[in-house]
């Protein structure tokens, strides 16, 4: 087996679908995280404000994440009217994917940010937007961090499924490899998937632990 | 200055939390809201700063109609200091002072200059402009977050329960700090509290508020004691109000009395007796500028200076012209039982006895009845 191994990683072409589709499944993954996070924090937000808006907002994100991700590969280019094969349909899927997975922790996280904190920010003369940035955003970021982290192993493992529509990604190594019965490419896309949820993790931590140094001070309290 | 014209706060599900309020808060004062939970202290204050609304009524600050001001701008002139502190937890204690000046433009140098000058203000060391809230005490936390209401100088400040979270040592602190503050700053000042003591104490008004959000009394601290408008009032204010009230009688028709007394070097100052040889009675020792050192007790003999050793600490000293409530403490706190008297200076003028200010309070009750 080490042998296939070698004699599939020693050739240049071999080498080159490895990084293009590592590089591929990044981008597939990560785009719809950043774009999805952005999307769920309006989203929470409102859920948070209004409670009579939660039910519908928890609703819908509920329903949109019991939709089979395939068959959603399959439903959006009809919607969007692009192409079967178009990389978009994936970076569309999974934006909706992780909007409606990360719509809960935001709200949660906000919830979770002290009530006499926020009203003393809008005592200090604080206006509604500006609060929110600079005060219940950064204090949400240790629940909130939570969220992003599931969604990011999530988006990584559903962007292999795009493969079975051909969209790349380090998928399209499992479906050549069950088309040859050849196992290399298959063990190498495993291997990867999980060093790349891996190391995207370890990267979302560093950033929680950046961007939250207050928890770190050892507090009395 | 701040009035309520009126002012009525109904919420949505029908309570009623402030009922037709109206009243003047002087400017330079500190006012004192006080009464039990749920009669509407803290809907009356935040209707000062727009966090609530009135239902009708004005409220003016300053002459003018808050309705007037963007509420934004508003609370920017207005400190606001609440029982948790409702610090920042994720900015450090400085940026937490340095809040407003920063809102209101001031440059991040500039404000971060202020809020140092600040920390020092309200007795903490600069160093702590570093931490983050969660690494202060409580009592440490309220006064940052006095600081912060502080910062821009706004000329009126509102003070909900501020010191109700630290136990009762602390507290007397902070609120002597605060009486200590508004002696240099001489704000407009709301404190809210449910505790008459802290009301008494640090008020120069005290408006009291019964259930339904209505004002119950609203006077000088010596005059709700002494003349409660109401059982309401008199009840709230307590049983042991003749002892509160002693803050506020004078002492004055006190026959101070006398007592052997030496100086530090073995003089004999006064009294019936040499000075190297202890007398049948308490000897109170001087100092060069007729301080008191402390007590020398009956039968002490001692040869030329009387020695640090020899001395009982005296108690709280009562200074001349105060409340008699002083002259009581001094009294029961004195080793001799005899409470020293002093000048303005702290130089010691006479001896008062317990009994003297009992037969007083006895006195002035008679002749209120
Ligand atoms: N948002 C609200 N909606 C409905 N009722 C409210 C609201 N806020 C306060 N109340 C009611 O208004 C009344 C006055 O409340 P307020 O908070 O002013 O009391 P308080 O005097 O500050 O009491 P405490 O000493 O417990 O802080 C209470 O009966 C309270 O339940
Ligand atoms: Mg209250």
């Amino acid at each position: 087996m080490f042998d296939d191994l070698s004699r599939y990683l020693s050739s240049t072409s071999n080498q080159e679908l490895v990084l293009t589709q590592l590089l591929q499944h990044i981008y597939l993954s990560l785009l719809p995280l950043v774009i999805g996070l952005a999307l769920a924090i309006p989203l929470g937000w409102l859920a948070h404000r209004y409670r009579a808006a939660s039910g519908v907002v928890f609703g819908v994100s509920n329903a949109v994440y019991t939709v089979p991700s395939l068959a959603l590969f399959v439903v959006i280019p009809v919607v969007l009217g692009t192409q079967i094969l178009d990389s978009l349909n994936v970076v569309v899927a999974l934006t909706i994917y992780t909007t409606a997975l990360l719509v809960r922790p935001v709200c949660d996280a906000l919830d979770a940010v002290p009530f006499h904190v926020v009203a003393a920010a809008t005592a200090m003369g604080y206006r509604p937007v500006r609060r929110f940035v600079t005060v219940e955003l950064p204090l949400s970021v240790p629940v909130l961090s939570a969220g992003v982290r599931v969604a990011s192993v999530s988006n990584i493992s559903l962007v292999s499924v795009g493969a079975l529509i051909g969209t790349g990604g380090l998928g399209v190594l499992f479906t050549s490899g069950f088309q040859i019965s050849y196992t290399a490419p298959i063990i190498v896309g495993i291997v990867l998937t999980l060093v790349l949820a891996l190391v995207v993790d370890l990267i979302l931590v560093g950033l929680r632990r950046a961007l939250t140094p207050w928890l770190r001070a050892g507090g009395t309290t | 200055m701040i009035e309520f014209q009126a002012v009525t706060k109904r919420f949505d599900d029908g309570t009623t939390a402030v009922d037709n309020l109206d009243m003047v808060v002087e400017a330079g004062t500190i006012t004192v809201f006080v009464g039990p939970s749920g009669c509407g202290k803290t809907t009356s204050l935040r209707m000062v700063n727009r966090m609530i609304e009135p239902t009708s009524g004005t409220v003016l600050v300053d002459g003018e109609d808050i309705r007037k001001s963007n509420p934004a701008l508003l609370r920017r002139r207005i400190g606001y200091v609440i029982q948790q502190a409702g610090l920042f937890p994720h900015r450090t204690v400085l940026d937490n002072v340095a809040t407003v000046p920063l809102l209101s433009g001031w440059t991040r140098r500039k404000a971060r200059a202020r809020a140092a000058e600040l920390l020092e203000t309200v007795g903490l060391d600069a160093a702590m402009g570093k931490r983050y809230p969660s690494q202060l005490s409580g009592g440490q936390q309220q006064r940052v977050g006095v600081a912060r209401a502080l910062a821009a100088d706004p000329p009126v400040l509102l003070m909900d329960e501020p010191f109700s979270a630290v136990d009762p040592v602390v507290r007397e602190g902070l609120q002597d700090e605060l009486l200590r503050l508004q002696a240099d700053l001489d704000k407009t000042i709301v404190f809210v509290t449910h505790d008459i003591d802290e009301a008494v104490r640090i008020g120069e008004k005290v408006a009291v508020f019964r259930k339904g959000g209505v004002l119950a009394q609203y006077a000088a601290p010596a005059e709700l004691l002494s003349n409660p408008a109401d059982d309401f009032v008199s009840s709230f204010v307590g049983k042991d109000r003749g002892y509160r009230g002693l803050s506020f009688l004078q002492a004055d028709g006190i026959q101070l009395g006398g007592v052997s007394t030496m100086g530090l070097h073995g003089e004999h100052l006064s009294g019936e007796r040499p000075s190297t040889v202890g007398g049948p009675d308490w000897t109170l020792v001087l100092d060069d500028d007729g301080r008191p050192r402390g007590w020398l007790p009956p039968g002490v003999v001692i040869q030329g200076e009387p020695a640090e050793e020899d001395l009982r600490p005296g108690g709280s000293l009562y200074t001349e012209g105060t409340a008699l409530r002083g002259a009581l403490d001094a009294a029961l706190s004195s080793p001799s039982g005899l409470g020293v008297v002093v000048d303005d200076a702290g130089r010691y003028t006479g001896v008062v006895t317990a009994q003297q200010v009992i037969d007083l309070i006895e006195e002035r009750r008679k002749d209120a009845a």
